[in-house]
């Protein structure tokens, strides 16, 4: 890991009262939740926290990465994680280059090493990499000295989509541990339920993941959470429920006999709704599938935090962002509202 | 005047079942002589301390050439086969274009014949093209010299043409090599299980394995035919073996080093190293490899050398292909994992990598008896050392084993009476 800073640094944290010793981040990668300890999935949400008041500001800057450059390398697509991204690191003040690998050398047959090595060689200091296979991610971090966030990989693991989302349970439910949260949808093919499954433990919260065995492989019990096949069977229980889209374009075949009886099955409607607690939070990662795993009424009702997350994913990601770019520097916690 | 004397060795010929200290003498590249009598050769090695047994041999390995000669040739496959003991391989078919018919048999056994060092034996293609659609030709391959026939790297998937090929294999006494791998489960990187699901790629469940396993021995009963199964992976595939033997319905099986040393846990570092077909399992299938390899379920042992590039390397591991390279190291890898770990000891080890494989290919090759052809190995047991993949003879360097410390290996390696690699 990364060297030790020194022990003068002030922590800010409110709830750490400054009686704890002052936490360093001393990660220059944000590779996954895996990684991640529950000390460290806090220090990033505190320091989101400190970051979404700059975006309530007439000027909505912060120098902090001033003389950076971040690249954000999009070998699959995205909207919302990308310009998330993009906002994040200019509102830090970095330059920024956008990849994606639509009508670029990768169509030529680049691989993505030699791709992100020619756009190190530009000189970058952080890359951002949404990829389509995963681990790609992690492959780059060990042969490309940079920092790198992965923003999506294959169906392994997508950390700042779980930081946002349990960034948006505390702010609504005043904390997660002892909750308890219901992951709906294609557990299996899903970066985001895993993401949040290890994140959710770690921070002491219960998770119980549902769908069709199709969708739901049992060895997931691994990573602490439960299972059911039945959402009626969970709705009154949850504190929070994760409506994972429906990823057509991902895997074919026969995860589900039909749309139809999937959203009737497992799709969050009105009835359901009103059989759970009534301060449910309900969240989708988005792009939303309207009328399939959700629908409109619930998605636009008082109980969705759907946009509230894209809001709280831009704080998040100006932390991750500054968090890998100090990375075990002791002026951490001073430099980065000023 | 004798060519070779090999003296003071542990001479160990699992095919006479002969274990005891003595002289190998080698005249005209055949064994002339196997006993205490010292008569005077050209050459003589000490052997003392070492064990001094058949030359070793490798039913599966991948030689590259034609067609990826960047990342293994004839010649520098044999050169890694000599340097880890091995007297004879077995090139694979799945070279480009395949090796399905005489002439790619004939290219290979002068590529060899050039070479002059390990034997390489041709394996042909079940099918054209490895399709598995229409047979290959196999009587004029095995007229040709092709000693065995597999369309490794996929299992044929057609019980049709596998029962073809099994009428076609018993007329003309060659076995068939299955890779057993029902192709609609294939579709996955590594082991299907925990570790899968939390890297987030597809899985191979051993089911697969197994469904052909046991559709294949169901055609062996009726066709009897000789039949190979190519590196059994899980606990499962065993079982059925054990069972089927029970049953009268021996069939030949072969275990690759890393199903017997290495669990998927491994592709935790997303590592194209660990990335292998049939993938690494769980801990329960290298427990009852090991077991099946020690009560002669499983009866030979085979490396699978399969060398890529180091551009290969560099992929993402959804993206690399299958498969390492272990010729070189092999020796060390099966005594830690069956000798060291108490499964059996040299002499049980020696017969899974001389008689038994020589016995699966149909060649008079794996025994010291006098007469025979002077395939001998020479084993210093106790020998310390470390693998150093920089320094090997294959052209390729995708191999999980860098830097480990292995016990035993090869110090002489004779082929025809000549010796062709000595440390």
């Amino acid at each position: 890991m990364a060297k030790k800073a020194s022990s003068s640094s002030e922590s800010t944290k409110g709830e750490s009262g400054g009686q704890k010793r002052p936490f360093v981040w001393a990660r220059k990668d944000l590779l996954g939740m895996d990684e991640l300890s529950a000390e460290e999935i806090v220090h990033v949400l505190d320091t989101a926290e400190s970051f979404r008041e700059v975006s309530t500001r007439s000027i909505k800057k912060v120098p902090a990465l001033r003389g950076k450059v971040v690249a954000l390398m999009f070998f699959e697509d995205s909207t919302r994680t990308r310009m998330s991204f993009e906002l994040a690191a200019s509102r830090l003040s970095a330059d920024t280059m956008i990849f994606t690998s639509k009508g670029s050398s990768v169509a030529k047959g680049e691989t993505t090493l030699d791709t992100v090595r020619n756009v190190k060689a530009m000189g970058v200091d952080v890359f951002v990499i949404r990829h389509s296979q995963p681990g790609a991610p992690h492959m780059v971090s060990r042969k490309v000295d940079a920092s790198i966030i992965n923003a999506g990989d294959g169906a392994h693991e997508h950390p700042t989509q779980a930081l946002l989302d349990i960034f948006t349970l505390r702010q609504r439910l005043g904390g997660v541990a002892g909750r308890r949260v219901a992951i709906v949808g294609d557990i299996a093919h899903s970066r985001v339920a895993r993401s949040n499954i290890l994140g959710l433990r770690k921070l002491g919260a219960e998770v119980v993941v549902v769908g069709p065995p199709t969708m739901v492989p049992s060895a997931i019990t691994a990573m602490g959470c439960q299972i059911s096949h039945s959402l009626d069977d969970v709705l009154g229980e949850v504190d929070a429920i994760n409506m994972l889209r429906i990823q057509f374009e991902r895997f074919g075949g026969n995860l589900f006999p039909s749309l139809r009886e999937y959203s009737k099955v497992y799709g969050l409607n009105s009835q359901r709704l009103a059989r759970c607690r009534k301060d449910v939070l309900v969240m989708h990662p988005g792009p939303i599938n309207r009328g399939v795993e959700i629908t409109s009424h619930v998605a636009d009702g008082p109980n969705s935090c759907i946009l509230q997350q894209v809001t709280n994913g831009l704080a998040i990601r100006m932390a991750v962002l500054y968090l890998v770019t100090q990375a075990g520097e002791p002026e951490i916690r001073n430099s980065k509202t000023k | 005047m004798n060519d070779l004397i090999i003296t003071n060795g542990r001479v160990i010929d699992p095919a006479s079942g002969l274990d005891e200290i003595g002289d190998v003498v080698i005249a005209g590249g055949k064994i002339a002589r196997v006993g205490k009598a010292r008569p005077k050769a050209r050459r003589t090695i000490d052997a003392g301390g070492m064990i001094v047994c058949p030359g070793l041999i490798d039913v599966h390995v991948h030689c590259r050439e034609p067609g990826h000669e960047e990342e293994e040739t004839i010649e520098t496959a044999a050169a890694a086969a000599v340097a880890g003991g091995f007297t004879t391989i077995c090139a694979m078919p799945n070279t480009h274009p395949p090796q399905d018919d005489e002439t790619a048999v004939n290219y290979v056994i002068q590529r060899a014949r050039q070479a002059n060092l390990a034997r390489v034996m041709p394996v042909g293609c079940i099918t054209k093209g490895r399709e598995g659609k229409e047979l290959a030709e196999m009587s004029l391959m095995t007229e040709a010299g092709a000693v065995a026939f597999s369309d490794d790297g996929e299992g044929v998937a057609s019980s049709w043409i596998m029962q073809r090929a099994m009428q076609y294999a018993r007329m003309l006494d060659v076995v068939l090599m299955q890779h057993c791998q029902d192709p609609e489960l294939a579709g996955g990187h590594m082991n299907s299980g925990a570790v899968a699901v939390r890297l987030g790629l597809a899985g191979i469940a051993a089911a697969g394995e197994e469904i052909m396993l046991r559709r294949d021995l169901a055609l062996v009963e009726r066709v009897r035919c000789r039949y190979h199964v190519q590196h059994v992976s899980s606990a499962g595939s065993v079982a059925l073996l054990r069972q089927a033997k029970a049953e009268g319905l021996p069939v030949p099986a072969e275990a690759a080093p890393h199903h017997l040393l290495l669990t998927d846990a491994a592709c935790m570092s997303y590592d194209p190293n660990y990335k292998m077909n049939p993938p690494l399992r769980g801990a329960r299938d290298v427990e009852a490899l090991r077991e099946g390899v020690a009560d002669g379920t499983i009866n030979c042992l085979a490396t699978d050398h399969a060398p890529h590039s180091a551009e290969e390397s560099e992929l993402e591991f959804s993206l690399a292909p299958f498969g390492i390279i272990s010729l070189e190291c092999a020796l060390g890898l099966y005594a830690k994992a069956l000798i060291a770990s108490g499964a059996m000891g040299w002499p049980a080890l020696i017969a899974r990598m001389t008689v038994n494989p020589a016995r699966i290919i149909g060649q008079p090759l794996g025994t010291l008896a006098v007469g025979c052809e002077a395939d001998v190995t020479v084993i210093d047991p106790k020998r310390r050392w470390k693998v150093k993949v920089a320094n090997w003879q294959s052209r390729s360097r995708n191999c999980p084993y860098d830097g480990w410390r292995l016990t035993g290996r090869a110090i002489a390696t004779i082929v025809s009476g000549q010796i062709k690699y000595e440390a």
